[in-house]
């Protein structure tokens, strides 16, 4: 079974990302650059399925800008096979992304392709749902368990009210949640390894295909921010507080 | 502009989520209808149309629709685009999963987590975590959107629309339903609370969690929260987890016991009224927007304050 990790570089999660003062973005330059946690999930659960003979053979894939090499090397330390990166410095939105990842897929047949459930930059949520569409294959997204069983990708879900388990016929698309997997970490002889897997670039323009965006962003603003109130020496106090403030 | 809403419902009544993802599409266009899916789901459908500002209600009664898989539901709503210029839905597990798919197939860009409606097309959403708010206009003909519930008020009775029957394509076989693992509980739902009790990784146990959240969210009437930490080692299901991946909340009051403040954390509950954290570490992230703060050990304040709030009620 051959599968595919689509991964997107973001910035570091333990970044507080701060707004450009004439509105026109955030401002990323400079900052610490990683792997898409949920992506990195998704990479090592690809990896399980390979060590329990389950799957043969991992592709991970990244459309981004040169610097996303840095991240296809950081999930080839991990333990993936070999890379796929798609150069281009105008990110597309998640409809472009899913149109150039089908068309990857269409080259690569793989029987499954695990996401993350969302990127922690745009918090979109959307990339692996228009990726199953546009190939007419089944979902399972945030995913917290995943077993294959004969054509079967048997999913546990995490939903709002539990968890739900579903049953998608392969080839499928899962997105993954936190949950899944804790990620390995690189072994240094594993970081010298990757750089001399198979590293494919392909710009973008090579695919032909329209991904030009369909949202303009007009602004970009910091959110309203609170300032810290009191600190309270009591119990009592606190009661009291809440209580003259209409809220208990 | 007329609006297609697609409702949740648990074949009795329909979701809160839903109720308030109704105010935001009735911002979006004058005319909104609501999609019920489901077989039996007669009442709900009837409980739709007496809603305020409901033009009309159209029931897809099948049991394709019974789990609202994402592949069916999708189908369904694509097959019903035309003549809609918005199809809208609330950021609930289902509308993540479902609108995508129908953005695809119609082939449009969805727009996430809707927090404002500036215009038919313009929209103000969050992107990294809550730290930043993009104001976003759609060149596509029909807006895909989904909305977070959580600052939208839930839409109230007063219409009478009717109701009218839908089919959808048969469905591919591609995904099939084993089973639901539901966790029950008799508190308010955790998004409409308007109190919420969170705990975090202090509490250390889920016995603690339980010991120490339980009583003092039946003082206040509150739901029950989790940060991820606590939901990862067991403490509380992830039916609890707030957050950047969990769930938004905006109730009147949050308190956060135990709980650090990681950005992830806050980009789900930074926008309750009132927020109270109760931590021992006076330099924990969550004291810059905590309103009270409380230098504490949770395991003796939290009974402490259990016992404060019930003696004030008696
Ligand atoms: C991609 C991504 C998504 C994430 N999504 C979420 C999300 O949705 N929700 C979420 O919550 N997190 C999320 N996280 C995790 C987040 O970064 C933090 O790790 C998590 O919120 C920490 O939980 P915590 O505050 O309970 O634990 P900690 O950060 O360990 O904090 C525990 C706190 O308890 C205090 N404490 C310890 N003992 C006591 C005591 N006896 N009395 C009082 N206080 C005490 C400590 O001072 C500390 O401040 C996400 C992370 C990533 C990378």
């Amino acid at each position: 079974m051959k599968i595919i990790v689509p991964i997107k570089r973001v910035v570091d999660p333990s970044i507080r990302i701060s707004v450009k003062a004439d509105g026109s973005g955030v401002d990323t330059s400079n900052l610490k650059m990683s792997i898409n946690p949920f992506d990195e999930v998704a990479v090592e659960e690809a990896l399980r399925l390979r060590e329990v003979g389950t799957a043969s053979e991992i592709v991970v894939v990244s459309i981004g800008p040169a610097k996303a090499e840095e991240t296809l090397r950081h999930a080839l330390a991990m333990g993936p096979d070999r890379a796929l990166h798609i150069e281009t410095d105008e990110m597309p939105e998640p409809l472009g992304i899913a149109k150039l990842l089908r068309a990857v897929i269409a080259d690569e047949a793989p029987d499954l392709v695990i996401l993350g459930k969302q990127a922690i930059d745009d918090d979109s949520n959307q990339t692996g749902q228009m990726l199953a569409a546009l190939l007419g294959w089944g979902q399972a997204t945030f995913a917290s368990k995943l077993g294959i069983e004969g054509g079967n990708a048997v999913v546990t879900r995490e939903v709002d009210g539990g968890l739900q388990t579903i049953r998608v016929g392969l080839p499928a698309i899962v997105t993954t949640d936190l949950r899944l997997n804790t990620p390995r970490y690189a072994s240094l002889p594993n970081i010298m390894k990757a750089r001399k897997k198979p590293l494919d670039k392909r710009p973008l323009a090579a695919f032909g295909l329209d991904t030009r965006p369909r949202l303009t962003v007009l602004k970009t603003e910091a959110p309203v921010t609170r300032t810290a109130g009191v600190k309270l020496a009591s119990v009592t106090e606190l009661v009291e507080r809440l209580g003259r403030a209409g809220i208990i | 502009m007329t609006v297609l809403l697609l409702a949740e419902h648990d074949t009795a009544a329909i979701a809160d989520a839903t109720l308030r993802a109704l105010a935001a599409a009735r911002q979006i266009g004058s005319e909104v209808h609501v999609l019920v899916a489901g077989s039996g789901a007669g009442a709900v459908a009837d409980a739709a149309a007496r809603l305020d500002g409901v033009a009309r209600v159209l029931l897809a009664d099948s049991e394709n629709y019974d789990q609202m898989l994402a592949e069916p539901v999708a189908a369904l709503l694509a097959s019903l685009a035309d003549g809609y210029d918005a199809i809208v839905a609330a950021s609930t597990a289902v509308g993540k999963s479902v609108m995508p798919r129908v953005a695809a197939l119609l082939d449009v860009m969805q727009v996430s987590d809707v927090v404002a409606v500036d215009g038919p097309k313009t929209f103000k959403r969050p992107i990294y975590a809550g730290n930043a708010i993009q104001t976003v206009t759609s060149s596509d003909a029909t807006i895909v959107a989904t909305i977070r519930t959580a600052g939208f008020q839930a839409a109230g009775e007063g219409g009478s629309a009717v109701v009218e029957a839908v089919s959808g394509p048969e469905p591919a076989a591609l995904s099939e339903f084993v089973e639901n693992f539901t966790v029950t509980s008799d508190r308010p739902e955790l998004t409409s609370a308007r109190v919420v009790v969170s705990g975090g990784r202090a509490l250390g146990s889920a016995e603690a969690f339980e010991r120490l959240l339980t009583p003092l969210a039946d003082a206040l009437g509150a739901a029950i929260g989790a940060s991820r930490a606590a939901v990862d080692a067991g403490y509380a299901p992830n039916t609890c987890q707030v957050g950047q991946t969990g769930k938004i909340v905006a109730p009147d009051l949050y308190i956060a016991a135990g709980i650090s403040g990681a950005i992830q954390h806050l980009a789900g509950m930074k926008d309750a009224k009132v927020i109270v954290a109760i931590n021992s570490d006076a330099d924990a992230p969550i004291f810059q927007l905590a309103d009270f703060g409380l230098v504490a050990d949770i395991f003796t304040a939290l009974p402490e304050l259990t016992a404060a709030l019930e003696a004030r009620a008696r």
